[in-house]
């Protein structure tokens, strides 16, 4: 083992960034890999907020309920240990991103300000404006461009990673990638390696998710022997603003600050919403959860919008959307709280939400499920670790808001730390550690890729895979529907052989790379819809109407998918959860709860 | 949804594409079906899906970049319809309305090296960033308390600073940007302010302005303000390049009578 540990970090989000800064800090030697340049990673997109219990606010919260919200609001699936790890750490992670210059709104006294999120009866999200991500990712970014100029960091940006390389025994001893301009294929040597490599939103079509979130990645280490975990639990967000190439969000904050979701009582009322008197409108949330009202935990709202529109078909216009409305608070108040986000509906919708309420549907949200990580981060290949979006930890089967952007930065916290530790101790490799054999399996899938001389254009096989999906796999679950999928899907992994590049360039050529994580993408919608179809009950964001109660004594299981590659197909089997601290018990937020 | 009788038939584009940075560019022309709310990203999106030309020439998809589709990773910035501007917040019914003919025009930024088609190598701002030290040089990432109190009006001062996405359109459109000033252009200046505007990054505040004194520097500027019209974030840069100047200025000063 070398006297510095060379550690390799794919993916430059919130997760990434993390690792790599714990890393350089410890006097490791850092390559960070990212298709985009990192700041133009997804994380930018988060608005709402990010969680933890500082209680500045009087109330009584304290990290113990913060640990029980996550829990409870993940339907006791997740882990119990790293989840009370995670809260009990986030008040000192809020501290330090306030020490790095994030600029979180503040209150007179020059204290950080807090807002409520869903799934909690407390104020216990910071925020910055309503680009809280974009905020924390730049924070993060500059403390590692800092580290760059240091010379401890050596970005890749533009680079894909395509698999790890392992050697003889199965442990990791680099990657393999493909710079995403000269489209070269090359291995990179490290001690271990850390997939930050987020969400695989593009999986169903649409969703509130930037392009390059495939699971691709997560999906390719999938296929190379890693369990994929809690697959089937997709968050769908209630409040995204529908739109031709991507859905856009609502956060959750506009509901924080005061925001109402309603249809008018009558079906099909014509009248401009203005005009639509209070008590001709459907306050459905505040109705049906009056305890937590517009702010249920996003399953829930979810699921009752769902409702409004298709049994009680009262829809706008008969269309698949209601109204999120904050025109009846003060501008002041939006101005200086949530104008980032009424901007983006403004300018991608026309109308403008301070006078009209905004139209909204749920769309594809977040991925709970990821890659099987122990409370090391590792994955059950040794060497690779993963933190944030792709991996299944914390969030259980529903996510909480403003949760998300904390277990990000919590996971690269204890993932780049401790795969310097095993960098430390790991046996040196033998001969290439598997490099070249790696690099000419990978060639050869571009060599056959390419020349390939088929009908199939592969944009239009991944919008087939996006509505198979998206009808089948995301808010109400049929066991039948999920069959046909599966079939769909199948078919489509026959296609893709079929497939036919408009563009057989070795330069820039981006339908070349996007064929490839087509293919995983593929691979990985598998593991969704089987996950799915084998959990018989309701859980979180999973719901089946043929089974609608949680099943804790046969489901209070870990999904772990594993890929038989002789069967080219997905394996499913089940791992005990971790529920050592809170015992489980009902889920409910309506009003007996 | 109901179409009014005015709606166009078809959406035409025109793009200038060119395969490496060595070889010569040319224009391609596509037609599509007209549908309402699209943006030139969905419109990308629709060329991939049938790469071919107005004239039935197969073609291959056109090479961009982007990510969120949302304005707020910074990736998408091109010329449209001649105007720089952002890709995925840019409407097609408002840029047909905007130009004679109703065809819109698409072509890759003209201040920074093509890659291919619209994607540009913009990584000179990353590099003018490192210049400019913008970052706060905290003495590490273990828990040291909270950080110092700062009033809301200190915050409400750097936000819009923050908001910058790096898009390096102020760039673009700038006339002192180019060559011959190596000026480091109008989001790095930016950047410098929000930073030494922080109680903690201010330690740096003389190195930043040293850094940006000189050729290349804030000097270059020609107030043309082009940047603070051009900017898809509102950012206030003639307000931060005059403010940073004075800074700079008295910096100068200082280290004149201090040699
Ligand atoms: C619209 C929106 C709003 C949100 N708002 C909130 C919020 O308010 N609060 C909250 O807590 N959470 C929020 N979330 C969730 C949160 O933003 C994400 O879960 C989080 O940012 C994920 O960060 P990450 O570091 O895991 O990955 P990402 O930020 O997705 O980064 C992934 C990185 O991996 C790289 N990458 C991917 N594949 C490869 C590959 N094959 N090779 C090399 N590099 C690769 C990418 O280039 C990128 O750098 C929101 C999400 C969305 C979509
Ligand atoms: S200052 Fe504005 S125009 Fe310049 S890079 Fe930043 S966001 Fe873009
Ligand atoms: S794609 Fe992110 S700004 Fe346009």
């Amino acid at each position: 083992m070398a006297a510095v540990p060379k550690i390799i970090v794919v993916g430059g989000g919130l997760a990434g960034l993390s690792s790599v800064i714990k890393i350089a800090e410890a006097g490791g030697k850092v390559d960070l890999f990212s298709i985009v340049p990192v700041k133009r990673s997804h994380s930018v997109c988060a608005q709402g907020g990010i969680n933890a219990a500082k209680n500045l606010k009087g109330e009584g919260d304290d990290v113990f309920k913060h640990f029980d919200d996550t829990i409870y609001g993940g339907d006791f699936l997740a882990n119990q240990t790293p989840v009370k790890n995670m809260t009990a750490q986030g008040p000192a992670i809020i501290d330090l991103l306030d020490r790095m210059g994030v600029p979180f709104n503040r209150t007179p006294e020059g204290l950080l300000d807090f807002r409520r999120f869903g799934g909690t009866l407390y104020h216990r999200t910071a925020f910055a404006g309503a680009t809280t991500g974009q905020q924390l990712l730049y924070a993060l970014d500059e403390q590692v461009r800092r580290f760059e100029s240091e010379g401890k960091v050596q970005k890749y940006e533009g680079w894909e990673f395509l698999s790890a390389v392992l050697d003889e025994a199965g442990v990791c001893r680099g990657i393999c990638a493909m710079d995403l301009r000269t489209m070269e294929v090359k291995t990179f040597h490290a001690d271990a390696i850390i997939i930050c490599t987020g969400g695989n939103g593009a999986i169903f079509g649409k969703s509130t998710n930037s392009v390059v979130c495939t699971g691709s990645a997560a999906s390719a280490l999938y296929q190379q022997g890693a369990y994929y975990s809690n697959g089937e639990f997709i968050q769908v967000h209630p409040t995204a603003i529908p739109g031709e190439d991507k859905l856009r969000l609502m956060s959750e904050s506009a509901r924080g600050e005061g925001g109402r979701v309603w249809v008018p009582r009558k079906k099909g009322d014509p009248r401009p919403a203005k005009t639509i008197s209070e008590a001709d409108r459907f306050y459905f949330l505040e109705e049906w959860y009056p305890k937590y009202g517009n702010l249920v935990p996003r399953d829930i709202a979810t699921r009752a919008i769902h409702r409004i529109v298709y049994q009680e078909d009262l829809g706008i216009d008969g269309q698949p959307m209601v109204y999120l409305d904050v025109s009846h608070i003060d501008r002041e108040t939006l101005e200086k709280k949530i104008e980032g986000i009424l901007e983006i509906y403004e300018k991608f919708v026309g109308d403008d939400p301070h006078e009209v309420p905004m139209k909204i549907f749920p769309g594809v949200h977040y991925t709970m499920g990821g890659l099987w990580v122990d409370f090391n981060q590792m994955t059950n290949i040794p060497g690779v670790f993963a933190a944030g979006e792709s991996d299944y930890s914390i969030h259980g089967a529903n996510r909480l808001g403003a949760n998300s952007l904390l277990s990000c930065i919590y996971g690269g916290f204890v993932a780049g730390p401790q795969a310097m530790l095993y960098a430390k101790n790991l046996p040196a490799q033998k001969g290439d550690g598997g490099a070249a054999k790696e690099e000419v399996r990978q060639r050869e899938f571009n060599n056959i890729l390419l020349q390939n001389e088929g009908t199939e254009n592969p944009f239009k096989l991944w919008r087939e895979l996006g509505d198979t999906m998206t009808r089948h796999a995301t808010i109400i679950r049929y066991n039948a529907g999920l069959r046909e999928a599966d079939e769909k899907i199948v078919d489509l992994l026959a296609r893709y052989r079929n497939i036919n590049l408009s563009d057989k360039s070795a330069w820039a050529n981006t339908s070349f790379a996007f064929a490839r994580q087509l293919y995983n993408m593929l691979q990985l919608a598998r593991v969704i819809v089987q996950g799915a179809e084998k959990r018989d009950e309701s859980r979180g964001a999973h719901y089946k109407p043929d089974f609608t109660e949680r099943n804790d004594e046969k489901f209070l299981k870990t999904t772990m998918g594993s890929y038989d590659p002789i069967a080219d197909a997905p394996v499913i089997t089940y791992e005990e959860v971790d529920t050592q601290w809170i015992t489980p018990r009902p889920r409910r937020y309506d009003a007996s709860a | 949804m109901a179409e009014t009788k005015v709606a166009p038939k078809t959406i035409r584009v025109e793009v200038k594409r060119q395969a490496t940075p060595e070889t010569a560019a040319f224009v391609e022309k596509f037609e599509f079906p007209y549908r309402s709310g699209m943006n030139i990203t969905s419109l990308l999106g629709e060329i991939a899906m049938a790469p071919v030309t107005t004239e039935g020439k197969q073609t291959t998809a056109v090479t961009y970049d982007s990510n969120c589709l949302e304005e707020i990773c910074g990736s998408c910035a091109m010329l449209i319809t001649g105007k720089a501007r952002m890709a995925c917040s840019a409407l097609v019914d408002k840029l047909m309305a905007e130009t004679k003919d109703g065809v819109i025009s698409l072509a890759p930024l003209t201040k920074f090296p093509v890659v291919r088609d619209l994607a540009v190598d913009r990584s000179v701002l990353f590099e003018n960033l490192k210049k400019v030290q913008a970052w706060v040089p905290i003495d590490g990432s273990y828990d040291l308390g909270p950080g110092p109190r700062q009033f809301p009006q200190i915050q409400e001062e750097r936000y819009p600073l923050s908001n910058c996405i790096s898009c390096t359109i102020c760039m673009e459109v700038c006339p002192q940007f180019n060559e011959a000033t190596g000026f480091v252009g109008a989001a790095t200046i930016a950047q410098a302010k929000l930073f030494n505007m922080d109680p903690a990054g201010a330690v740096l505040k003389e190195e930043r302005l040293r850094a940006l004194a000189g050729d290349g520097g804030i000097q270059e500027c020609g107030f043309a303000q082009n940047c603070v019209q051009a900017c898809p974030k509102q950012l206030p840069l003639t307000e931060a390049i005059s403010d940073m100047g004075r800074d700079v200025f008295v910096q100068q000063v200082k280290d004149f009578f201090a040699r």
